[in-house]
């Protein structure tokens, strides 16, 4: 393989990794505030991507119409912890997983009922002609996918760490019960963090809609990878979510581009499941994550 | 709500209140030890007598009703029933979720299909060894995967279950592809072909009332308590000497075997098999089904297996996508509102008449939140 060849998986990785990443902080948001794995999370994707489109062929201009999918995805989040988390809040985890795996399927289908089965696509934000490194072409969505990733995670991080706000949702990540003894509204927070949550995953169905097409069954397959990169980061850890997303990405490009056995690219999607298995079965904690003590 | 039987009603309410503390509480899996393991003679009896009557009106179904679409119906019926089972099983009485199901239908209906199209194997070995397939996979599958717990078994069930749809799609030489399989043979016996709605339909329902049969004595057996009693604490039940492990692994290679057998059924019934029936999709419908028919007992997969057939046919008429959304919602409801499922309906009903819905102990009844991590491994 030239060196051109591998350039050209590796920015193909990195593309569809940030998306991942963006997904995998959906997840890392909502788990560290409830413990709740949202496993609607990739129809937030799906649904920001799908919104856009809408928006766009509708008369909006671009940029609007990427703010308003973000802006009703937000809104479906923030109904979505109303209606169905917060009466299961203080329920079994099994009745938890159960209500999100419904949502996801109710989430899916009205998305097929309100949109058909067809894939689509949003144009390039910018039209410009792609950049050549070391002979691989690099697509102008690609930087405006990799700039926006890495804003988001930016706004997160100064969110988290600098304001009284996000220093109350992180307290209640570390312990629910001890925040609202502190007078954190533990409610709020909650509902703050599926409307964040749901907005980040749109942000990423937006992105990438120029580059992958999207329909109503996207979802599910960005959901699973984007646990599996947050699983693969270490679960709970934004920066590991943001590397495991990136690492997933590079390995299921390169898989496709190196293996012999996977010459077709129908593979390519079970590189992902087989990552997250063995993560799973091998080292649940993560790659970064550190094995935590063992609670009896 | 009729009058007639209210005192009754109004006792066994009351007795089901002492039985039962967190009834209406959002601790759904709290007492659930108490509605499976309770014995006693009347209990036992009444279970009995509840599953014969029900064999018979299935298994005479075909001698009153000769319409074959309303059959094929109940056919299906049959066949979903045994996942369902399963399912039940898994989740109800061991606490365990699969969210990959389907996978052993699809493997069920595979081994079946080629076993038979492409080895010429007789249809009844090839489902068995479709089932012993199926096993295996299970066993290979479940000793890691059901070392995790929550959230991580959830995942890992999906993830598993997204790999063997990918695999049945793409090993072309071996599946067909996204083309299938056809000309699976039908079922024989004794030298009656079972393409006869009729007979096939006794021989189904028959295999059906076996599985349901099993799993109703599960919670009388020493598995069955050692289940009921993990699902509780597991710590609390592997410091009594239960080998939580072995217990677990256990009913989740007899809920695939239970799949697989659905799906050999299924590729003889209808001949021709695709992938795409097998997918996540279906996996997630199977434990909607499961948990909106109610875990709390093994009658709820028969509620859930029968509302999966009947509410397709009833929405059909507006839009068969709508099932799905209909489903995605009902389980949403059913565990917010109805925990014990449409099997713990009328209980509910019965309670709702004579106490308030919620009494302020209920409410206040929640569950501690759990420590984080704690899920992660045992």
């Amino acid at each position: 393989m030239s060196l051109q060849e591998f350039l050209q998986f590796v920015f193909a990785g990195i593309t569809s990794g940030s998306v991942y990443a963006l997904t995998a902080l959906g997840f890392t948001l909502i788990y560290n505030a409830t413990g709740i794995i949202n496993f609607a999370q990739g129809e937030f994707v799906m649904l920001g991507g799908l919104a856009a489109v809408s928006l766009h062929s509708g008369g909006a201009p671009l940029a609007l119409a990427a703010i308003g999918a973000v802006a009703v995805v937000t809104v479906v989040g923030l109904l979505f912890e109303l209606l169905a988390i917060r009466p299961l809040l203080n329920a079994s985890i099994l009745a938890q997983i159960i209500v999100t795996v419904g949502a996801s399927l109710a989430l899916r289908t009205a998305a097929m009922l309100v949109w058909g089965r067809e894939a689509v696509a949003l144009p390039a934000f910018t039209e410009r002609a792609p950049l050549s490194v070391f002979g691989a072409t690099v697509v102008a969505q690609t930087l405006w996918v990799l700039g926006v990733t890495a804003l988001i995670v930016i706004a997160l991080q100064v969110f988290y760490r600098r304001t009284m706000l996000g220093k109350a949702v992180r307290a209640c990540a570390v312990n629910p019960m001890a925040a609202r003894l502190l007078g954190i509204p533990y409610g709020r927070v909650v509902l703050l963090t599926f409307g964040a949550s749901a907005a980040v995953a749109a942000a990423g169905g937006v992105l990438i809609t120029p580059i992958s097409f999207m329909s109503y069954s996207s979802g599910a397959l960005i959901g699973l990878k984007g646990f599996a990169a947050a699983i693969l980061g270490g679960l709970g850890s934004p920066a590991g979510a943001v590397a495991g997303g990136l690492t997933l990405g590079l390995l299921e490009s390169l898989s496709v581009g190196l293996l012999p056995w996977s010459g077709t690219s129908g593979y390519k999607d079970a590189i992902a499941f087989l990552i997250l298995l063995l993560v799973l079965f091998a080292r649940p904690q993560g790659l970064l994550g550190q094995r935590s003590a063992q609670k009896v | 709500m009729p009058r007639f039987g209210q005192g009754e009603g109004a006792e066994s309410a009351a007795a089901d209140a002492a039985v039962k503390p967190s009834e209406g509480g959002r601790g759904s899996d709290r007492d659930r030890g108490d509605r499976c393991g309770r014995g006693g003679a009347w209990g036992w009896a009444s279970g009995n007598l509840a599953f014969l009557l029900f064999s018979l009106v299935a298994l005479t179904m075909p001698l009153y009703l000769t319409n074959s679409y309303y059959l094929s119906i109940l056919a299906f019926f049959a066949i979903r029933l045994m996942p369902t089972i399963g399912l039940n099983l898994l989740l109800g009485q061991a606490g365990q979720i699969s969210l990959g199901h389907a996978a052993f239908i699809g493997l069920g209906a595979y081994g079946s299909a080629l076993l038979t199209t492409r080895w010429g194997l007789d249809p009844w070995p090839a489902m068995f060894l479709a089932a012993l397939l199926s096993a295996l996979v299970a066993v290979v599958i479940g000793v890691p995967a059901l070392r995790l717990k929550g959230h991580y078994l959830a995942m890992a069930t999906l993830g598993f279950g997204e790999i063997v749809l990918i695999l049945l799609i793409q090993l072309k030489g071996l599946t067909g592809g996204t083309d299938g399989v056809v000309g699976i043979p039908p079922l024989e016996l004794g030298g009656w072909s079972l393409t006869d709605p009729r007979l096939f339909h006794v021989v189904v329902w028959s295999a059906a009332l076996i599985m349901l049969r099993m799993a109703l004595n599960l919670p009388r057996t020493r598995t069955g308590r050692a289940l009921i009693a993990l699902h509780r604490t597991e710590i609390a039940a592997s410091s009594l000497g239960i080998d939580v492990a072995f217990h677990k692994l256990q009913v989740f290679v007899v809920s695939a075997v239970f799949a697989s057998i659905a799906g050999s059924f299924l590729a003889h019934y209808v001949m021709f098999i695709s992938p795409e029936g097998f997918g996540v999709t279906l996996s997630v419908l199977l434990v909607a089904g499961a948990v909106i028919g109610g875990l709390a007992g093994v009658w709820g997969a028969v509620w859930g297996a029968g509302l999966m057939v009947l509410l397709p046919e009833v929405l059909a008429r507006y839009n068969e996508d709508y099932t799905l959304l209909a489903f995605g919602l009902l389980v949403i409801v059913v565990m917010i509102f109805l925990p014990e499922g449409l099997a713990g309906a009328p209980a509910k009903l019965r309670a709702l008449r004579r106490t308030p819905p919620y009494t302020v102990a209920s409410r206040t009844q929640a569950e501690p939140v759990e420590e984080r991590g704690s899920e992660c491994r045992s």
